[in-house]
């Protein structure tokens, strides 16, 4: 199951970001990581200091393309000037796949720089899916979609958040980057049960995973990548993974970034949970064989 | 700020079309990007001055804990304050000579007049200098000293990650006609005549630069808490010429003086080597000064083919 169509067959393991505060002891040390997602949006350049570093880490790792400004639910037309960019950068890094967000960003041209949530209706999900096929056609490789943190909820939705989710990539037939702190803080801020969410997604269309840290308010809980990952949400990895298999994770940390060991050591703790997944299929399968 | 003013959504849309999807975007974009309070809050009152609590519970869900108003609010502050964060980071210069207050009305009254076009935050403040130019009220009264620092700054962007074409050589040149020649500079340089020498205060800003501003500390940078630099005094006007140029992939700014700089930005315009030459020196040009600058020039790969 974690290898599939959507992520292009691959099993990656554990990564984390790429952040410029590491790109020294990453250079220089050269640590064992399993790969690192990189912000395609920093990358999609012409010449200069970011394309030379990401060369450099190309040819000791794996690299996958993440997102940040395609909005897939905007109702403006595809910029092909970025799609031309950000295939480009498809090319130089050889991402087996590409994941971006299920969110809008702009409108009539002007960019929020924002992930901003979709109202869940069946219009934007057509119209979401459309686009998604229309950059996945372009690109040429496959593409997964990520849930975001939100902190509003339109009058206008007509279903539940993995409703949506699921009705978009149903349409769309691409694969879903589940980001599971992301339904945590969503859960929360919205009032509804993380683990509905989980068991009521496609998990055959999961290719990737998202983990991460975020802040608590008195009211609200914001999605700021600043911290480890806190419990309640390793619970719910713990619970993704049984539904969908030892899927590739990656751990975000985009603000007080700490060490990259600290970073490394942070992500690695999701190890014993896939490694507990992976022996009690095992066992599973000895066991059906047994019989 | 948006090209087309938002139609108001009917609540509890049965099921929504396209085109109110669009129409439910502008509205939620124009809500999200309108310029905040002077308290760094979003406005209590509409476009129509309707009274925003209103206008936000139109679209937008209360919780249990927060209002309509109070949801859509977290959108319209986390807009600002990434946008003017971008600023603080790309424009730091511009920010020690105006001061905390003036670079953020500054900003706001840039960012308002120029939203972001471009699916990437770097272009953001490529019409910074222009805007200085038409609205002069708001950096003085350092108008100069602020125009040369916008124009500085958004150089650095430009030689961080421009293109660059292949460079010509000085074996290219060897044996070339002058009067026939025709070079271009990279697009990646800059050539600036600047009224303050900015290259030098600017790297010592850049070393007594506070480290470790987190992004999400934004709010304590807009209110001028956060950790206080020693201060870098503010140079004595002189005119300085000055190349913002990339080698190795590192920025830097190469001082040159007034004949070099006629001489670069005549090339720069597509006039041949040998009028341009020939309009850099007042007098006869000095045939071994010129020698070396192109020997200099070429060696750092300035240069490149007329498109």
């Amino acid at each position: 199951m974690p290898a599939n169509r959507f992520n292009a067959f691959t099993e990656l393991g554990i990564g984390i970001g790429l952040r410029i505060p590491h790109y020294q002891h990453i250079l220089t040390k050269k640590p064992t990581v399993d790969w690192f997602e990189i912000i395609s949006e920093n990358y999609m350049c012409d010449a200069g200091r970011p394309l030379e570093v990401l060369d450099q880490i190309l040819e000791q790792y794996q690299v996958i393309q993440h997102g940040v400004s395609l909005y897939f639910g905007s109702t403006d037309r595809i910029d092909r000037e970025q799609l031309k960019r950000l295939k480009n950068l498809v090319k130089r890094t050889k991402t087996p796949f590409l994941s971006d967000h299920l969110c809008w960003g702009s409108v009539d041209g002007t960019y929020t720089h924002d992930l901003l949530p979709v109202p869940y209706t069946l219009a934007a999900a057509k119209n979401t899916a459309r686009r998604v096929r229309e950059v996945q056609d372009f690109l040429e490789v496959p593409i997964i979609v990520e849930n975001v943190s939100s902190y509003a909820e339109f009058h206008a939705s007509e279903m539940t958040e993995w409703e949506f989710l699921t009705e978009v990539v149903e349409l769309a037939d691409c694969g879903i980057l589940l980001d599971v702190n992301n339904i945590y803080v969503s859960s929360k801020n919205h009032n509804f049960d993380p683990y509905e969410y989980l068991n009521n997604v496609p998990h055959h269309r999961v290719g990737q995973i998202h983990i991460a840290g975020h802040t608590k308010y008195e009211k609200y809980i914001l999605d700021t990548h600043d911290h480890p990952v806190l419990d309640p949400v390793w619970k719910m990895y713990a619970h993704t993974i049984r539904k969908c298999g030892p899927t590739s994770t990656l751990l975000e940390w985009d603000a007080h970034i700490p060490s990259f060991d600290e970073v490394h050591r942070e992500a690695l703790k999701a190890r014993k949970f896939l490694d507990a997944v992976k022996s009690k299929k095992d066992d599973s399968a000895l066991a059906a064989a047994a019989v | 700020m948006i090209a087309k003013k938002p139609r108001q959504i009917p609540r509890q849309t049965p099921r929504q079309t396209l085109s109110q999807l669009r129409d439910l975007q502008r509205l939620s974009g124009a809500a999200i990007m309108r310029p905040l309070a002077r308290d760094w809050r979003m406005q209590r009152k509409w476009i129509d001055d309707r009274d925003m609590r209103i206008v936000a519970g139109e679209f937008i869900k209360p919780n249990d804990r927060l209002t309509s108003f109070e949801r859509i609010e977290i959108y319209n502050r986390q807009y600002w304050f990434r946008l003017i964060d971008s600023f603080y980071d790309d424009f730091p210069g511009l920010r020690a000579v105006l001061g905390r207050l003036k670079f953020n009305r500054l900003t706001k009254a840039y960012l308002i007049a120029h939203p972001s076009r471009s699916f990437s935050m770097r272009n953001l403040g490529s019409s910074l200098y222009e805007f200085i130019q038409k609205h002069p009220e708001l950096v003085a009264p350092r108008f100069d000293l602020a125009s040369d620092m916008a124009h500085f700054e958004w150089a650095q962007v430009v030689a961080f990650d421009g293109p660059a074409e292949p460079p010509v050589t000085v074996d290219d040149l060897l044996g070339k006609n002058p009067a026939k020649l025709r070079l271009a500079v990279q697009p990646f340089i800059t050539i600036l005549q600047l009224k303050y020498p900015l290259d030098d205060y600017v790297i010592r800003l850049k070393k007594n630069r506070s480290r470790g501003d987190a992004s999400n500390a934004m709010e304590e940078k807009l209110k001028g808490s956060a950790r206080p630099t020693r201060r870098v005094p503010i140079p004595r006007a002189r005119e300085t010429f000055v190349v913002v140029h990339r080698l190795d992939n590192s920025i830097y700014y190469k001082t040159i003086d007034a004949r070099a700089y006629r001489l670069l930005t005549s090339l720069s315009k597509g006039i041949t080597l040998g009028k341009a030459i020939a309009s850099a020196f007042a007098e006869k040009p000095d045939p071994e000064l010129v020698r070396q600058w192109f020997t200099t020039w070429t060696e750092m790969g300035w240069f490149c083919k007329p498109r």
